[in-house]
């Protein structure tokens, strides 16, 4: 099995290699079927380590690659961790990228950066498995940043747009400022357990609970507590988190096979596989976990408000990732990481078919993406609308679907909490659920339903996409169907993960509610005796009165409510506090340190005011070299004169 | 082949005797006679690696000759982990530069080559150097060539850049030859390092002697507050005299920390620390913001050196502290071994930055950020370049930049939180200031006729980026080889540290 671990990341590091390397003489087809290969092979053998770690129960596998450096007795290694959470991480990643690379063929079919396109996304699946297949923080850190460096470079793919790169440049710094607290998380943990290794760690963890620490002095924090915020802060920049969420919605300045597969189906929720992974810390910290519960919360409902003012098609869906992401976060908060991750996985099936069908729509809309200028295209485009519906209908959490086990358990596991914050945060994500329906149908509605609002020529042009495009989303819709009530028995309440997920006994409440279901359609009839289910359809019913029915009444709504909508269409303002606070106030500050520190003090004062003041005290001493011998024969004999006066009178 | 030869003695006076042949072989043959002298250094710098013994801090390669024996100076030769690696990083870059010259340096090649050659064996010299007045030669002799080098080849204010260059760094230097002496007196007469190692100071005696060093050492690292000859020598330089300024110069700063101030003067050390801490804080904050309003490409690449820089120095000074606080100065070992993997790594990425810029600077002769833009719409090979060494100057695990800043912050934390956290704001600010300039620099549309003009990197410029592109990589990668050789040495130093000596 070895071998075949080794594998999986390299073979889509090849295949990036060999499209961007030799792109350019290889041609386009040769690159495209090179990095599709290589991620090919990794989602067989993930499914081979699927079937080995899951199904078969084997144990997992903790073992080193090679010795990255030895400093200090520490071992710094590159190794893999197989689980079964990573055996998961491993299908949802390789299955999804593996759809994204044969849609990309159709999607970026006449763009002059082909080759390139191709050996990023390559890159990515690389960079994204060793994050998922790590065993230490090291290479958590490695592929961490590396799924950074490639969202930037696909960010700014089209590098001559202004928007795009201004994108770029801002999802990379965010990022580092979530990574900023990230370093100081492993920093922490290494000094307290002396080790980088996951097993190590954890292993040492329960020793430091009650153990403190002093940032400030007097203070004295629990050091755990202080570790796991630390490493959650990481975590909030690249699962986008308020407050640094703000980079997400501005990526959809890429290509949107990149949307789909690093901007909501996996890069964004390694924060939850890492805080997941991280749960034998976590759960040594309440402290932390109600920092975790309530930034997800205020995420999973703030930012399913803005998805209701957005009118570009990918904006919404990358407002409803957020919100989704926010999801995700209340589970880890509430302990329930099993369904955390469940979510993260029929997410990511739902999510990348909402993006693809989205990209769909783009590619027969001449890159249009302003909903105002669609409508009615379900008559164009049968297989989009179909999956996009399903899409849609697994999203918000429609019984039956994919998105209803996951999000159901997570609003279960909520209510049980007893956590501070859980009362704030089963408010949010059931108001939540309202909001999502709303959003999604409004979106479907505008886009598919309703009258054709785009122009004449365009509308000639409307046709359904290619095999390349439309498999892919026939592939994603399947699953986000059934993975729900497949896993829902394991994943959702049972021990799925086994050891690779801790709980601490008082946190147990996803356990406490699993006897009351016993099987996936028991859920589907209990369902209808809880809010959810009705919440969902209520908030389908809205968007079909205001988008379909009566569509003068949102313009009325939003001139009733200016302001409100004003705080929405401007995001809450953090955009412009960000840009003047921070972007602003880093140059104000570094032009001041520069002109008045660097220029004016040290050298205006000190170096050329040593150099001017050599010079003042020279043109003086010039003075007493004047070449005229009676000054010197004047100063002799005053000078005589003092000495001798000197010596008789002292 | 050349086994019996003093390996040292070599290094350092092939590249000198190289030197003046280049000068003899006149315009037509110098670059092919200095390619040449360079490679073969390099080669023979080789077998420092392959010989090198890991498991002693013992001096190796060691020569040790009469000199002056009036004075009881010696010619007395020696690496051990911690110059060895910079010996091999010098004769590296001198390949570099030297191929960087090749076609783009009209006037008199053979003088400007010739001056590199010298310079790298004088430098070789400085890291091998056991003997503390052959040392101080060594030292001062490195500013000549770079005085020329800035003074003849340089831009158009290299007449200000070179005084306040030579002024600076002389300031610093003529108080630690009166260190120096002071010592042999103490000592003796003799001035052997090793024996200053282990002479007894009183803590007054070792205060006084610790300024002098540090003033010599922190002007030429360069530290905050005297670091503002920096900006204004790169600025001037041509692209191989800022390389190896950058790339190697700096780092004789933070070798001098390791081998005069921390074991010379270890109590002083201690009761200074948070001097050099705070310098290397202020470098890595203050200086960081500097970088970002910057609008010359040299100038911000510089002070990003400054910021750099601070890695060295605090992962170098961490160790009282990390004593204090765990009682063993084994845990420190991580920080000095990541000050010096900083350095190391800084050389290749410093040296990759300014070689960038000069490949640019050689076709648009400008360095200004501001006139540049989309450059990659024309120059795509070159863009990937400096998009890969952006990101290693941004600190990307994977690229070698990384790994010298995650060891000090990693170690940094055991000393005080307060540290680990002003230092990890590296990884906001050098973002910043570097993807900055990457954005403004190379994409967008293509900003100007000039820039549309441009054609990419010749097959010479993609051999030497190339190579250091492979360095870099490597590096980070597999920093494994790169500490293994320091292990010994560093904890030699560490464990001399910690013995106080009065």
């Amino acid at each position: 099995m070895q071998s075949i671990y080794l594998a999986i990341p390299l073979a889509p590091l090849l295949g990036a290699m060999i499209a961007g390397f030799f792109g350019w003489k290889i041609g386009r087809t040769a690159s495209h079927i090179a990095a599709i290969t290589g991620v090919a092979v990794a989602f067989v053998l993930s499914v081979i380590v699927f079937k080995h770690i899951v199904i078969d129960a084997a144990e997992p596998f903790n073992g080193t690659v090679y010795t990255w450096m030895v400093s200090n007795g520490i071992n710094f290694q590159i190794g893999f961790l197989i689980d079964k959470l990573t055996a998961v991480m491993l299908i949802v990643v390789t299955f999804v990228s593996l759809m994204v690379h044969i849609y990309t063929i159709g999607y970026m079919h006449d763009d002059p950066g082909y080759q390139r396109f191709f050996s990023y996304i390559a890159l990515f699946t690389f960079s994204m498995l060793m994050l998922v297949m790590s065993n230490n923080f090291l290479q958590l850190f490695f592929g961490w940043e590396a799924v950074g460096l490639v969202s930037y470079l696909l960010i700014g793919f089209w590098y001559k747009k202004p928007t795009a790169i201004y994108a770029n440049l801002k999802a990379f710094l965010v990022n580092r400022v979530g990574d900023f607290g990230f370093l100081l998380g492993i920093a922490a943990v290494l000094m307290y357990t002396g080790s980088l290794d996951y097993a190590e760690v954890f292993k040492q963890a329960p020793s430091l609970s009650g153990r403190t620490m002093e940032i400030f002095d007097g203070h004295a924090w629990s050091i755990l507590t202080v570790t796991c915020i630390l490493l959650f802060i990481g975590a909030m920049g690249k699962s986008a988190q308020v407050p640094l969420h703000v980079w997400l919605p501005d990526s959809m300045e890429g290509p949107t096979p990149i949307s789909a597969l690093i901007h909501a189906a996996t890069m964004v929720t390694a924060g939850i596989f890492m805080v997941a992974r991280m749960s034998p810390l976590f759960e040594l910290t309440e402290t932390a976990l109600s920092f975790v519960l309530v930034i997800g919360a205020t995420t999973a409902l703030f930012m399913g408000f803005l998805g209701l003012v957005q009118n570009d098609i990918k904006r919404v869906v990358a407002y409803s990732t957020l919100s989704q992401l926010g999801y995700m976060t209340v589970a880890l908060g509430v302990s329930a990481y099993s369904a955390g991750i469940f979510h993260l996985m029929t997410h990511a099936f739902f999510k990348a078919l909402l993006f693809l069908g989205a990209g769909a729509v783009i590619i027969a809309m001449h890159h249009e993406q302003d909903m105002r200028k669609m409508g009615g295209l379900r008559k164009y485009m049968p297989i989009t609308w179909i999956t996009s519906l399903i899409g849609s209908l697994a999203l918000i959490g429609t019984p039956g679907f994919a998105g209803f086990y996951s999000k159901d358990a997570i609003i279960v596991a909520v209510r049980e909490s007893s956590l501070a914050g859980a009362g704030y945060a089963y408010m949010a994500v059931l108001i939540g659920v309202f909001i999502t329906a709303l959003y999604s149908f409004r979106m479907y509605f505008m886009v598919f339903h309703g009258k054709e609002r785009m122009d004449d020529h365009t509308r000639e042009h409307l046709h359904e996409c290619s095999k390349v495009v439309t498999v892919p989303l026939i592939l994603l819709a399947i699953p986000s169907v059934i993975a729900g009530a497949i896993f829902v028995d394991q994943m959702a309440f049972g021990g799925f993960f086994g050891s690779a997920i801790v709980v601490d006994e008082s946190h147990r409440i996803a356990t406490e509610v699993t006897h009351h279901f016993d099987s996936w359609w028991g859920l589907i009839l209990h369902s209808f005796a809880d809010y959810p289910v009705y919440l969902a359809a209520g908030g389908v019913f809205t968007a079909w009165f205001l988008y379909m029915k009566r569509p003068d009444l949102p313009d009325m709504i939003q001139q009733r409510f200016a302001l409100v909508h004003k705080v929405l269409v401007n995001k809450y303002g953090f955009d412009r506090f960000n840009e003047i606070v921070f972007a602003g106030g880093s140059r104000l500050l570094g032009g001041m340190f520069w002109r008045v520190g660097d220029e004016k003090l040290i050298d205006g004062l000190v170096v050329n005011g040593s150099a001017k003041s050599i010079g003042w005290f020279s043109s003086i001493a010039r003075r007493f070299q004047s070449g005229y011998l009676y000054h010197y024969a004047f100063v002799m004999i005053i000078g005589l004169l003092l000495l001798l006066t000197w010596i008789v009178f002292r | 082949m050349l086994f019996d030869l003093p390996i040292l003695s070599t290094l350092i006076w092939t590249p000198i005797i190289g030197g003046l042949l280049v000068l003899l072989a006149g315009e037509r043959w110098a670059r092919v006679v200095a390619l040449l002298v360079s490679v073969l250094t390099f080669v023979l710098s080789i077998s420092l690696y392959t010989q090198f013994d890991v498991t002693t801090a013992a001096m190796q390669f060691g020569e040790l000759k009469s000199w002056i024996p009036s004075f009881n100076i010696f010619y007395q030769l020696g690496v051990d982990g911690i110059s060895m690696p910079l010996i091999i990083l010098t004769t590296f870059t001198t390949v570099l530069v030297v191929l960087s010259a090749w076609e783009v340096i009209k006037k008199k090649p053979e003088q400007y080559l010739a001056a590199f050659l010298i310079m790298e064996g004088v430098m070789v010299g400085v890291f091998s150097a056991l003997d503390a007045i052959l040392f101080y030669v060594f030292w001062e002799a490195m500013l000549i060539p770079m005085f020329l080098i800035i003074g003849v080849w340089g831009g158009p204010r290299r007449v200000y850049a070179t005084i306040k260059f030579f002024l600076y760094t002389f300031l610093g230097s003529v108080l630690m030859l009166v260190a120096l002496i002071y010592m042999s007196i103490k000592a003796d007469g003799s001035f052997s390092l090793l024996g200053f190692h282990s002479l007894p100071l009183s803590l007054h005696e070792q205060l006084y002697i610790f300024a002098a060093f540090l003033l010599a050492f922190a002007v030429k690292v360069p530290m905050w507050p005297v670091h503002t000859w920096l900006p204004d020598a790169h600025v001037e330089a041509p692209t191989g005299g800022s390389v190896i300024l950058a790339a190697i110069m700096l780092k004789i700063g933070g070798y001098g920390f390791l081998r005069f101030s921390l074991p010379i003067t270890p109590d002083a050390s201690n009761e200074l620390d948070w001097l050099i801490i705070l310098m290397s804080l202020v470098a890595v904050v203050y200086i960081g913001f500097v970088a970002l309003v910057q609008t010359d490409m040299k100038k911000l690449i510089a002070y990003s050196s400054i910021a750099h820089m601070g890695f060295a120095t605090l992962g170098f000074f961490l160790v009282f502290s990390i004593i204090d606080n765990t009682g063993s100065w084994r845990e420190a070992a991580l920080g000095m071994e990541g000050g010096l993997v900083q350095m190391i790594s800084h050389g290749f990425i410093s040296a990759a930055m300014f070689l960038c810029v000069g490949v640019i600077y050689d076709r648009m002769h400008s360095r200004n950020i501001a006139d540049y833009g989309g450059v990659v719409n024309t120059m795509p090979i070159f863009a990937a370049f400096m998009v890969f060494f952006s990101m290693a100057n941004a600190g990307l695990p994977g690229t070698s930049g990384f790994v010298g800043e995650f060891m000090v912050i990693l170690n940094s934390f055991k000393a005080n939180f307060w540290i680990a956290f002003l230092a990890a704001t590296t990884l906001i600010l050098g973002a910043a200031y570097t993807l900055w300039m990457v954005k403004r620099v190379l994409y967008g549309e293509v900003a100007n006729d000039n820039v549309a003009a441009l054609k990419d990197v010749t097959a010479r410029e993609f051999l030497i980026l190339g190579l250091l592109a492979i360095a870099v990589l490597f590096f980070g990668i597999y920093p494994g080889p790169l500490t293994e050789v320091m292990h010994a040495s560093v904890e030699h130093l560490l464990q001399h540290v910690s013995i106080q000596k009065y």
